[in-house]
């Protein structure tokens, strides 16, 4: 009885949270797996689908369009966390050093986060505006003004490298966060570690080097995992500044071409799908060191 | 099976009471509502539905006009809506929809209810133009009353860029535009301003329509259409060649219209929406003088047809309201109903009989060709194919906008003919 008491409190404090969860993100996932290996290509309710394995899965690849967005997602992911890392630890290292108005800084910094990707997706429209030359708007007009002419170029129309364009924005919002997460990481190190590096002669570069950075590893961590989960779902910041566009495809508008235009559920529910088992890909390895790590402790 | 059984007892039940059923559903209660879904929420669009809502409020005491109208442009966010709530089986009394193909997956699913009834009851097939009719039957029956009608085979231009060009007078068929093109590059000026993807699809269909002619253009959307052929190809590469005059796209078609209107580029095709963003004063429009600072003609070798595109109204299966719908499509088809509607959209009515003092400038134009022309339905607009159809088209568009391989184009159209199920 006492046992049961000991529990049974805990346990109807989570339990609505449990079910939801359960229903709501468990459940929906797998109806959108099964969704997926069936052949429903018609919305129309009387065609109910039969299971096709993973004929979807496969089939796609063929589509010239699906290859294009994959290559898009992966172009804006390697852009867009690699930036966000490096700038965020940029920005993070030149605050640690005691600056005067550190607190300003770091509100200005952070400030992005609040705007949502529509948001900075409309003015980031207008500032990589394609046009060039005479007839130059926003940040390519800068640049003539600034007399780079060379560096006008097509932003997020160029075939080849407008997803690295479409990163920058997402970039410019997400980077103040990595550098507090940073600031967060660099504060965690303990100033007589750093002391004691330097009382055997370590260089001040050698103090960063070989005791900050390797204690910044979990914190690094955390915000691969959070930025690369975002970069590959991201749909609002891609509709915002080109719209639906094969320019500027990747995987999140084509499924939403799928479901809306195409009316083929189960393309829909295969890319769908795949974005999932993406951010699987990047999540799962990080809950398995975290339960190491856990049981190491 | 009951669907189609309540609904075939709500036909008699109207067909037999006829103009009786205010009565019947009026009984002295409360204004019953009657919730109208669209996606015009802008300028002269908005102004529009206001003028056909004060004629529905005058004839319909008993019923309580209830705008549903979710913004957007082409109604891409309100049929995303739409299609949700339809699938719930949860629809609006009636809603907006580009009539013809683009409603054969509601038709098909049983979404919709036919209004051969309506049309027998107000003779609509003596108003509207046979080869309207025609356009829009499946298999006989019509599932929408078109409110009004917008041309897409348009060519605007700037006359003084022409003029500067050494041109005279616009372009009349797809080989004198390339000249024409040509010509304007040489000035420096920008011979073709484009906007965003959809834009090209838009732009496609004048090219089609314009190479292959009217009949082989339609010929194109029935059963067994051959998209593989050597005219098709032709088409195809005229396209490829108008398209390699293009200036860098613009975000969307307003700013490629304000190109041809500021004189910075020669020729714009476009839909005639742009006349009102052209010529409307600013806030609106641009405030331009038709003729003077900007000009218009049958987009190059399709003079003599008039590419349409119209917005309609259905009668959706399992309206709440059923009646009150009925009453909104009747002021929708109506003479009235569609002359307070379109001069203020920018459009003209789908109607023959409509009072042509009403349409000026270049909506009396419009009204003129409309009476006159044969008629091809527009691709990106919803009229020849449906929603699959028309999305691995733009697709196949978008594809090519980026390779430029003919080849490859016109195979991706063939497949898209072949599985559009349509």
């Amino acid at each position: 009885m006492t046992r049961v008491r000991r529990w049974l409190p805990g346990l109807l404090l989570v339990s609505p949270s449990i079910i939801l969860i359960a229903v709501f993100v468990y459940g929906l996932l797998g109806w959108n797996f099964k969704l997926a290996m069936t052949d429903k290509h018609d919305e129309i309710a009387e065609i109910p689908g039969n299971f096709v394995g993973l004929e979807n899965f496969t089939g796609i690849w063929s589509e010239e369009r699906w290859g294009l967005s994959v290559r898009h997602s992966i172009i804006f992911t390697v852009v867009f966390v690699v930036g966000a890392l490096v700038l965020g630890w940029l920005l993070a290292f030149l605050m640690e050093k005691d600056i005067r108005a550190e607190s300003g800084f770091r509100a200005v910094y952070l400030f992005p986060m609040a705007v949502s990707f529509i948001a900075t997706g409309v003015v980031w429209r207008w500032l990589m505006n394609s046009a060039t030359g005479e007839r130059a708007v926003g940040l390519n007009r800068l640049f003539h003004y600034l007399g780079v002419d060379f560096l006008q170029w097509q932003w997020f129309r160029d075939p080849d490298w407008g997803m690295a364009a479409m990163a920058i924005p997402a970039i410019w919002q997400m980077s103040g966060y990595i550098m507090a997460l940073f600031l967060a990481g660099f504060r965690g190190v303990p100033e007589e570690l750093r002391e004691a590096a330097r009382v055997d002669g370590c260089s001040e570069w050698g103090v960063y080097r070989h005791v900050v950075l390797p204690m910044l590893r979990p914190v690094t961590l955390s915000a691969l995992i959070i930025l690369g989960h975002i970069s590959l779902k991201v749909f609002d910041l891609v509709v915002a500044v080109s719209g639906k566009q094969i320019i500027t495809d990747v995987p999140a508008t084509f499924m939403w071409t799928a479901v809306y235009d195409s009316h083929d559920p189960a393309k829909g529910a295969t890319i769908a799908s795949y974005i999932v088992l993406s951010v699987v890909v990047f999540v799962v390895p990080y809950l398995i060191w975290d339960a190491r790590k856990g049981k190491r402790s | 099976m009951a669907a189609v059984a309540v609904s075939v007892a709500g036909l008699l039940t109207l067909s037999a009471c006829g103009g009786g059923d205010k009565q019947e559903s009026g009984g002295g209660q409360a204004a019953k509502k009657v919730e109208v879904f669209s996606w015009w929420t802008g300028p002269g669009e908005a102004d529009g539905l206001k003028a056909m809502r004060e004629i529905f409020a005058k004839q319909n005491a008993n019923f309580e006009f209830f705008d549903a109208a979710v913004a957007g442009g082409s109604g891409d966010q309100a049929r995303a809506l739409l299609s949700s709530k339809l699938q719930a089986n949860q629809p609006p009394d009636t809603f907006q929809g580009h009539a013809g193909a683009e409603l054969q997956g509601y038709i098909k699913s049983g979404k919709l209810e036919s209004v051969n009834f309506l049309y027998d009851e107000l003779k609509l097939k003596e108003v509207f133009p046979q080869q309207l009719i025609d356009q829009i039957s499946v298999q006989g029956q019509i599932y929408s009353v078109p409110v009004n009608i917008h041309r897409s085979n348009v060519l605007w231009f700037n006359p003084t860029v022409l003029k500067d060009a050494g041109i005279d007078g616009a372009p009349k068929t797809v080989e004198e535009f390339v000249t024409d093109l040509e010509k304007v590059k040489k000035t420096g000026k920008i011979p073709l301003s484009i906007g965003s993807q959809w834009t090209l699809v838009h732009l496609l269909e004048s090219v089609l329509l314009g190479s292959l002619g009217t009949d082989a253009y339609n010929a194109l959307w029935t059963a067994n259409a051959d998209w593989s052929n050597a005219n098709v190809t032709k088409a195809l590469e005229n396209f490829k060649t108008i398209l390699s005059y293009a200036g860098s796209p613009q975000d969307d078609w307003q700013p490629a219209a304000k190109q041809v209107a500021d004189g910075e580029a020669a020729f714009n095709i476009m839909g005639d929406w742009a006349y009102g963003y052209f010529h409307n004063p600013p806030e609106g429009g641009l405030g331009k003088e038709s003729h003077k600072d900007f000009d218009w003609a049958a987009s190059p070798g399709t003079d003599g047809t008039f590419m349409w595109l119209s917005d309609s109204f259905t009668l959706p299966k399992g309206a709440p309201n059923r009646d009150g719908a009925i009453a909104w499509l009747k002021v929708a088809a109506s003479k009235e109903g569609q002359d307070a509607f379109n001069p203020l959209k920018g459009s003209i009515p789908a109607r023959k009989d409509a009072d042509q003092s009403l349409y000026k400038d270049y909506l009396s134009w419009s009204l003129e060709q409309w009476s006159g022309s044969k008629l091809a339905g527009s691709i990106q607009h919803g009229v020849v194919a449906n929603d699959a159809w028309r999305t691995a088209i733009t697709d196949a568009v978008g594809l090519f906008q980026q390779d430029k391989d003919v080849a490859k184009f016109q195979q991706a159209l063939v497949t898209a003919a072949k599985n559009s199920g349509q």
